[in-house]
């Protein structure tokens, strides 16, 4: 959960580290030794997993755990809740953190010390902790004095058939990577000349946002929302704890019927991870004034 | 601007509204943030009479979750992060290193994107990596039996699902961490550094004695610090990997909570929250100290 990246530092990128000619011949040997034991270690794994999971010592070679899936008991609603999940949580995200970045950024910028404290402090509170006090906020509004209210009706809806609740939650644990996302996306602009514009030619605040703000933040934004819907796609913890069935969970209960498929859609999840990411960095690559590698954390 | 400024004001009043424009973000934290984290404070300290049904305030939770099985999953979790987050920033320093002394964007945006899947989203799925590996029926495993005919388990004492199996695979992930952290600290770096050290009659070694590791250190122990947090915190690769039998803290909470709810359990859960929470705030108020540390030299 500490484990922050941010998306595009914002300035201009640091002088690459460039060694004398001699020393970079004396480093040669053993960059490439350690650039080779790095690769086995972690792209081993990946290949044995790839073997375990189309090979089968009685039947051969198949891909069931590549073309089964869909037709595999659960995965179509854990997979459509886990999609409506990371759905929502984008949508409430960028309502939520556009306007409320906006404002700080044309006219409050005091304020933006407070506020990114706040997007930050999510990664301070581990998730399997925080889970614990909303078990306690469901079990308090569980209780018999809410029978009827609108306050069970509300809570009883979030936790239906699609547990909703768990996107309000994910919006917070993704914030201090969509925050990261938007801000610099707004450092990296000319948005307050550009609304500024606008407004003295008559847009109305919708119009603005709608018509300037969102074109010209779309690779922020886009950032902001791939890794929210990146981050529902695996989320595990909170869902777990909290008895929901959205896809990791799904993927870990399904585990006892069917290790090759489960391996194998632990690859595909990881590589759609890795596209989603991917596409990121793409964008980010493009669009001026952003840095070419977008996943560090911000030092200063 | 100044048509803007008049609307956002009450008719003849001081007051600007703006300001309520913040009032969605700061709402939407105080309900889905604050207050659960400050719930599990209070209800670490709460308890409800089994007989009477009556709540009181107590320690009771609290010394539960500091002895016998909670204390011993307490001393794992430590252990666990600590092992793993100084052998993943020692690995992950020097990964780096041979990273960032490449030429090819190419391949650095690569890196850096893989590290930000492993780091970031990997949990769950990691686990079943390493099942298909050095599980019982993984590949290595059985590679390793036919080969040389030595079992993993019995004659290499060696099991996935212990606690030695459970760092292997946490390493997986906290090395690419590490990278992802460390190398824009190890990119600030001037080479003109290096030239000037040289210049001076510098051997390469006195350069990274007297030069490099004073500048790098704060960081790299601030990293090592985020590590050991995010080891901690860790939950789902280990709960997938042990089916949550390990014993640490984490999982011990995910057993408070969905085992059969006895009484007074949830409390129990909130005093082990409790218990992480005490220890990671701290130490990453450290982190951002040395974080503030490192920017003097690095930017």
């Amino acid at each position: 959960m500490v484990a922050v990246t941010s998306v595009a530092a914002g300035s201009a990128n640091p002088p690459e580290v460039v060694t004398s000619r001699a020393s970079r011949r004396r480093l040669r040997p053993w960059r490439g030794l350690i650039l080779a034991v790095a690769a086995l270690y972690f792209v081993g794994p990946v290949l044995a997993a790839f073997w375990f999971s189309i090979h089968n010592s009685h039947t051969g070679i198949d891909f069931h755990a590549y073309t089964g899936f869909f037709s595999a008991q659960g995965f179509g609603t854990a997979f459509r809740m886990s999609l409506l999940l990371g759905l929502a949580t984008v949508l409430i995200t960028l309502i939520l953190m556009v306007p409320t970045m906006l404002l700080v950024h044309l006219r409050y910028p005091r304020a933006r010390a407070w506020v990114e404290t706040f997007s930050l402090l999510p990664l301070v509170i581990p998730p399997v902790a925080l889970v614990v006090g909303v078990r306690d906020i469901i079990s308090f509004t569980g209780e018999d004095r809410f029978l009827g209210t609108p306050v069970a009706t509300v809570m009883n809806f979030l936790q239906g058939n699609q547990p909703w609740l768990l996107s309000l939650l994910y919006v917070v644990m993704a914030l201090p990577f969509t925050y990261r996302a938007l801000d610099a996306g707004l450092r990296g602009s000319s948005v307050t000349t550009l609304v500024e514009a606008a407004r003295n030619l008559g847009a109305s605040w919708p119009v603005v946002v709608w018509r300037v703000v969102l074109p010209t933040l779309r690779t922020s934004v886009l950032n902001a929302g791939l890794l929210a819907f990146a981050l529902v796609l695996g989320e595990y913890t909170m869902a777990k704890i909290l008895n929901f069935s959205p896809f990791p969970v799904w993927l870990a209960r399904f585990g006892d019927t069917d290790g090759q498929l489960q391996v194998g859609l632990s690859l595909l999840s990881l590589a759609l991870t890795w596209v989603l990411l991917l596409t990121i960095a793409g964008v980010a690559g493009r669009a001026p004034g952003t840095a070419r590698f977008p996943f560090r954390r911000r030092t200063s | 601007m100044t048509t803007t400024r008049r609307r956002w004001r009450i008719p003849g009043g001081r007051v600007r509204l703006g300001w309520l424009g913040l009032a969605p973000f700061a709402a939407y934290l105080a309900v889905f943030f604050v207050l659960p984290s400050v719930l599990v404070l209070f209800s670490a300290f709460r308890r409800v009479d089994p007989d009477t049904g009556v709540h009181s305030f107590t320690l009771q939770n609290w010394s539960d979750s500091l002895h016998g099985a909670y204390l011993k999953g307490l001393e794992n979790s430590i252990q666990l992060a600590a092992v793993t987050a100084v052998i993943s920033a020692v690995l992950g320093l020097v990964l780096a290193y041979a990273i960032s002394t490449s030429r090819r964007p190419f391949f650095k945006q690569l890196v850096s994107t893989s590290s930000a899947v492993l780091a970031n989203f990997g949990g769950l799925p990691l686990a079943f990596l390493f099942v298909a590996v050095l599980g019982s029926a993984g590949v290595l495993t059985s590679t390793v039996q036919s080969l040389f005919g030595l079992s993993l388990q019995d004659d290499l004492h060696f099991s996935l699902f212990s606690i030695r199996g459970v760092e292997l695979v946490y390493l997986y992930f906290l090395i690419p961490l590490m990278v992802l952290v460390i190398t824009p600290a190890l990119e600030g770096i001037r080479p003109q550094w290096r030239e000037a050290a040289e210049n001076l009659g510098a051997t390469g070694w006195q350069y990274w004695r007297w030069v490099a590791a004073p500048v790098l250190l704060p960081n790299v122990l601030g990293s090592t610090v985020l590590l050991f947090c995010g080891s901690l915190s860790a939950f789902a690769t280990a709960s997938a990997l042990t089916n949550g039998t390990l014993a640490i803290v984490p999982l011990q909470i995910d057993t408070a909570v969905s085992g059969n709810v006895l009484v007074g359990q949830e409390n129990l859960a909130a005093a082990l929250a409790l218990n992480m929470i005490v220890i990671v705030v701290p130490l990453t108020l450290i982190y951002q100290l040395l974080q503030k540390r490192t920017t003097t030299w690095l930017r």
